[in-house]
């Protein structure tokens, strides 16, 4: 039986219950007195115009859809947990961003969020998700290994395979608003669920507040440690309020299945090992991911998912499927070739550095993954990967043997 | 939240035990004095425009603190701060500011001629120096909450009420985001430009948000008189020139400061200043005069002395490096200033500096030639 913290789940009771109560409405009966000018006198002061934010220098996806117009619609709106616009922007109003890289700038509160605040949130998700409309499409969930071809790949040009997705608890407020009896909430509810995994998914969770020097020795060196952000992008939208409160690690015996809690998300999930097995990777994450998803269920907790975004995140960029397929593999001719990043982008794939996001590569060997997220299935994205990397290691073959390569027709978009 | 808080509502669902932050490894005032018993009691509350006592304490959550310094780990959202979580904050005023009691009164005396001497000290010891303090703008949530409406209309008064200063006061204003390069660069060479913070102490608070909207530095044209806007502070207010003419510094100070009040007042706009707490700023920290009067002085023997500490602490000084807080003493020369800010009057703070200093400096002569110092050393203030 989930407790006190399940939600109404339609946003629009919850609001209507908050606007009788006169709190959501925010049009109060306070008067402007000397001990102070009340939340409704400074509304009426200052009207949206003189609100609205200076993004003459910004290039985020956020920047470059708001309007005056429609911050001044959606300004004195909350969803059922009182988030409001302005802190779903604060992060792309403290960070004007790169001139070559767009980040997003703007964060969800809760799930209501992506419905209150549709009017912003859906042309940046059309933005960052290569044209797809939230308004006219629906997104495929499919967690079905079975459908996998091909996924074992040359170990001698792949080194690991690792798939990454991100969960979030339904009913309770995402990391930049939640609060700390929330937050330690999800811990508890997520915990709970992973003690009832059995066999290769057996495990043990480390709590961020109470692990010892040596435990989080071996975290460090088995590179599973996560630490306070340092990103402004996450530090302004308040996800690392209270740390380490209510964080942890929680692995598998055997390392091979991970969960991140509370850190960017609810929970992030990670299948990983040595080698080129990424059907074996993409098959134990998703039976991980479906007995989680059963074990929180017999407690009456459910993810956050619909139609339109497929799973719920806090970042529009990771809606969807929220999944980062990928591998490291040393690719020294090809990455030199200059057909590179163009192949890169017919197969929908992304290069990084083996350090993660923002890391420059070493010596040869790159971190290759899907680009997108939302509009693809997870079988369709796993495959893409997997065809895509296959590829490239015969581009790297043909290149050895002094052989010429081509580079591949794009790859079809999202499904209309 | 600048325009209510109805999410403190909902958390009002959640019970104490369940929201009470974990301080078990927390060394900062707050932590000191919020038991859950005194949480439980407050959580309920916010003031006319909304901030609560999560927002007041955030900042203090965030940054357990270090083992060697006590830093406050509280903020001020609005004036009303510190009349609605009074039971949290007149604790720890009293506990920062030596014993300042919830029924203490503050002086404030901002009269120039009633600082004795001060406009000798000797040149070849002091560098220069420097007064300041901040002022808030009554009406106008402060930094760790205002809107970006409400910056703007700080920035907007401020920039009216300086921009009618005459004589040696009269100067111009430069907005962070408007600035060319060139004034940049001259700013920085006059070491007047202040940067986005950095400190995690204040990230935490909120008050950096929207950098650079709002922010800017007036200065006059003689460069010895500054103002930050919207950086910690609605106002930081620096008075400052090379040499160790200390009165001159105050009377400016004193002067500037004055002609603000009264500018400000004929746009019907009174600083924060209450007869208890005298000026309310955003930390309690600066809370009384807001006021650190301080000489660059070079003090190579006296630094090396054994009781160069004891000295400092009986005279109600405290040093720094040249860099300013948290920054280590460069080739002997010390940041001398006052090390209280409440319970004392502006003149009084001032007349601990300028006697402790000409104290100091004749120590460091006497050491230079080889002389004790023993009959020098002073009583506690």
């Amino acid at each position: 039986m989930a407790s006190m913290f399940t939600r109404i789940l339609s946003g629009r009771n919850t609001a209507v219950i908050m606007a009788s109560l006169g709190a959501g409405t925010l049009v109060s009966s306070y008067v402007m007195t000397e001990s102070g000018v009340s939340a409704g006198e400074k509304k009426k002061l200052y009207p949206p115009s003189a609100d609205y934010p200076d993004l003459r220098k910004h290039n985020n996806c956020m920047a470059s859809a708001l309007t005056p117009a429609i911050y001044g619609r959606l300004r004195d709106k909350l969803t059922p947990n009182n988030w409001s616009l302005d802190q779903c922007i604060q992060t792309g109003v403290d960070n004007p961003g790169h001139p070559f890289i767009k980040t997003v700038g703007m964060v969800a509160g809760d799930e209501e969020t992506y419905e209150v605040f549709a009017e912003i949130f859906d042309p940046v998700i059309k933005d960052r998700h290569n044209g797809y409309d939230p308004t006219t499409m629906k997104h495929p969930t499919d967690l079905d290994s079975s459908k996998i071809t091909s996924g074992m790949f040359d170990e001698n040009y792949v080194l690991s395979s690792r798939v990454r997705t991100g969960r979030s608890i339904r009913g309770l407020s995402l990391p930049p608003a939640c609060t700390r009896a929330e937050r330690r909430e999800v811990e508890r509810v997520v915990v709970q669920a992973l003690s009832g995994l059995k066999e290769d998914l057996e495990g043990k969770y480390y709590s961020l507040t109470e692990m010892t020097e040596k435990e989080q020795q071996q975290l460090i060196d088995d590179h599973f440690l996560f630490d306070k952000p340092v990103s402004p992008l996450l530090t302004c939208a308040g996800m690392a309020r209270d740390w380490p409160d209510a964080r942890g690690i929680w692995h598998n015996n055997e390392k091979t299945f991970l969960i991140w809690i509370n850190e960017e998300d609810h929970t992030r999930v990670i299948s990983m090992e040595k080698g080129g097995n990424m059907k074996r990777v993409f098959e134990r994450f998703c039976r991980g991911l479906k007995e989680v998803e059963r074990l929180i269920q017999e407690r009456g907790w459910e993810f956050m998912w619909n139609e339109r975004l497929g799973y719920i995140l806090t970042c529009p960029s990771n809606l969807g499927t929220g999944l980062r397929a990928g591998v490291h593999v040393r690719l020294p001719l090809l990455s030199k070739d200059l057909r590179f990043n163009k192949i890169l982008d017919n197969l929908r794939l992304q290069k990084r550095g083996t350090g993660g996001v923002d890391t420059a590569a070493v010596g040869d060997t790159f971190d290759i993954s899907n680009l997108d997220r939302l509009g693809k299935s997870e079988v369709e994205l796993v495959q893409c990967v997997i065809d895509g990397v296959n590829y490239l290691i015969d581009c790297e073959k043909n290149l050895e043997k002094g052989k010429d390569i081509t580079v591949p027709p794009p790859v079809t978009q999202s499904r209309k | 939240m600048p325009f209510g808080n109805s999410h403190n509502q909902l958390k009002m669902n959640n019970s104490c035990e369940q929201e009470y932050p974990d301080l078990s490894k927390h060394n900062n005032y707050m932590a000191k004095v919020l038991k859950p018993a005194l949480y439980e009691k407050l959580r309920s509350k916010q003031t006319p425009s909304g901030f609560t006592l999560d927002d007041v304490i955030q900042t203090g959550v965030d940054n357990p603190g270090h083992p060697f310094i006590m830093t406050v780990g509280c903020v001020a959202g609005d004036e009303e701060t510190y009349e609605v979580f009074k039971e949290l904050l007149d604790p720890i005023i009293q506990d920062r500011h030596g014993g300042y009691k919830p029924t203490d009164k503050h002086k404030t005396d901002l009269n120039p001629s009633n600082l004795k001497g001060g406009d000798d000290l000797d040149s070849n010891y002091v560098l220069s120096s420097r007064v300041r303090t901040g002022r808030s703008i009554r009406g106008f949530c402060l930094p760790p909450h205002c809107s970006r409406g409400e910056r703007r209309a700080v920035e907007k008064l401020s920039v009216e009420a300086l921009g009618a200063l005459t004589g040696d006061l009269k100067g111009k204003y430069y907005a962070l985001k408007n600035m060319t390069e060139a004034e940049q660069q001259q700013l920085i060479d006059d070491h007047f430009l202040f940067d986005k913070p950095v400190s995690p102490l204040l990230l935490a608070s909120g008050m950096a948000r929207d950098w650079p909207d709002a922010r800017g530095i007036w200065h006059n044209d003689n460069k010895t008189f500054l103002v930050w806007v919207n950086e910690e502070d609605h106002l930081r207010v620096i008075s400052m020139q090379k040499g160790g003419n200390m009165k001159e510094v105050f009377t400016r100070f004193c002067t500037g400061l004055t002609k603000i009040e009264e500018l400000f007042k004929n746009k019907g706009h009174a600083f924060m200043w209450n007869e208890h707490l005298g000026y309310v700023l955003t930390c309690p920290s600066n809370l009384g005069t807001g006021l650190r009067a301080g000489v660059h002085v070079k003090l190579p023997n006296l630094s090396k002395y054994r009781q160069f500490e004891e000295v400092l602490k009986r005279l109600r000084l405290q040093k720094r490096g040249t860099g300013g807080v948290d920054t280590a003493a460069v080739g002997g020369v010390f940041d001398i200033s006052n090390a209280d800010r409440l319970g004392f009057s502006e003149v009084e703070l001032m007349q601990m500096v300028v006697d402790g200093v000409k104290l100091l400096i004749e120590m460091e002569k006497r050491l230079e030639k080889g002389q004790s110092i023993d009959d020098l050393m002073p009583a506690q203030k």
